[in-house]
């Protein structure tokens, strides 16, 4: 207990130059392999695509912002039909989707409801949480009428596939003055007694909006209490952390946890710090659909193999 | 019956609605007068604009008086909110959307965007 204890205390006390070091920049797409719980870095994404994935394969994509109309991107629902369209032409169907939020840009109805008339062109399952942006309406109810049963309190939830344990968490309510993102104790309570019970050996993949880990707080970009969850899930032989909000591929590993971000099928944001604020950015036109894009995730059970590939929507 | 009486409820109502169009100017002018104490001796109440730039609120500490009026206006091409706890809560705004709250009691008034809690300001009312 004291051990972990003060490796916790020397997380915390990680100066942002050190996190910023420990982040893996990625261009257009990398493939990740876990091997006994070590992740390594294969190649680009031309060369993840030439492997044809064996295992359980999911998609996630993230903040499609349906709805948003600013010289970043006119067209936000084209651009996520292009991202469904691409889906659409894999060689593999994959087994279910996830979306890691911000749906739509103001929570309006009408942008919930042309989400849904293009990603459900997928014909996938999807496994949402919310992002800030799907939270705006008076009482929101629009979410929570769509994707919120069988979740608890604001959409958290849990559930299993091919011997996976994936788990949703909401990290965008309830966010305090100063502060980043917030699971709540509450949240936190269900995580502890979700994970309790399971084998070290179960592959882990937790999903939420905004950055479980500290990306860049200058921006909010991190979870204030997602230091608590991760220390419930050490101990675990594969931990892989997916989150989106900052519109960007990054990269961290950690141990047996690897943490990726997707990047944003509407319109792009600056790298931490390399713009005077987090809102979208624009490009040239051309240069837009590299910047976008999906990530598919595939496990190989029998080798304990994850891979993570990043495909923009062109480029 | 209660339909009649609802009849002629709503027919009261109508003369009621032509009353006050008729008497709107003299209405006005007691509303004036009536107002004028809560300005402490001053004028008029002064209305203070605070910008949502890049995710910042510009000017970030503003000093009024009681009686004046703060509008925001968000500037960026992200919705942002203007919350401080138990004492004003402004629906989302929108590109070019504004929020006003009058302020009528001295305080510093701490606020943030409910949605990027890093952004944070202050209205100091003296």
């Amino acid at each position: 207990m004291s051990h972990d204890h003060s490796h916790n205390d020397d997380e915390r006390g990680l100066s942002r130059r050190k996190v910023l070091e420990c982040m893996t920049w990625a261009g257009t797409g990398v493939l990740w392999t876990v091997t006994g719980g070590v992740p390594h870095s294969l190649g680009l994404v031309d060369a993840a695509n030439a492997a044809e994935p064996t295992g359980m394969t999911f998609l996630q994509i993230s903040d499609s912002h349906v709805g948003f109309d600013k010289p970043a991107n006119p067209n936000a629902l084209g651009t996520l039909e292009e991202a469904i369209n691409k889906i659409n032409a894999m060689p593999k169907k994959p087994s279910f989707m996830i979306h890691t939020g911000d749906i739509t840009h103001l929570s309006k109805a009408a942008e919930f409801d042309n989400a849904e008339r293009i990603i459900s062109q997928a014909k996938l399952d999807v496994h949402y949480v919310p992002g800030e942006h799907d939270f705006l309406d008076e009482e929101i109810k629009f979410y929570k009428e769509r994707y919120g049963k069988g979740t608890k309190g604001p959409g958290y939830y849990a559930f299993d596939a091919n011997g996976v344990h994936f788990v949703g968490l909401v990290n965008v309510v309830d966010l305090k003055a100063g502060g980043l993102g917030n699971l709540g104790a509450e949240q936190l309570g269900w995580l502890a007694d979700d994970l309790k019970g399971k084998s070290k050996s179960t592959p882990i993949v937790v999903f939420a909006h905004i950055p479980l880990w500290t990306v860049y707080p200058e921006w909010g970009w991190g979870t204030e209490d997602g230091g608590r969850a991760l220390e419930m899930l050490k101990g675990f032989g594969s931990v892989t952390v997916l989150n989106g909000h900052i519109h960007q591929v990054m990269q961290k590993v950690e141990g047996a946890v690897t943490f990726h971000t997707a990047r944003s099928t509407a319109f792009p944001q600056p790298a931490p710090g390399a713009a005077p604020s987090p809102g979208p950015m624009k490009v040239e036109d051309a240069k837009l659909r590299s910047m976008l894009g999906i990530a598919s995730v595939n496990f190989k059970q029998n080798d304990q193999k994850l891979a993570i590939i990043d495909t923009p929507l062109a480029g | 019956m209660t339909v009649t009486a609802l009849r002629s409820l709503d027919w009261r109502n109508a003369g009621l609605r032509k009353l006050n169009v008729r008497n709107l100017g003299l209405a006005l002018v007691i509303a004036a007068a009536l107002l004028s104490p809560l300005g402490s001796g001053r004028a008029q109440a002064e209305e203070i604009k605070v910008s949502l730039d890049n995710f910042t609120f510009s000017p970030n500490e503003v000093k009024v008086k009681v009686g004046d009026i703060v509008t925001w206006t968000n500037h960026d091409d992200i919705p942002h909110t203007v919350v401080s706890a138990g004492k004003f809560r402004s629906k989302t705004m929108d590109t070019d959307g504004t929020f006003s709250f009058t302020f009528t009691s001295a305080g510093d008034y701490k606020y943030f965007c409910s949605l990027h809690p890093h952004m944070t300001g202050m209205i100091k009312v003296e």
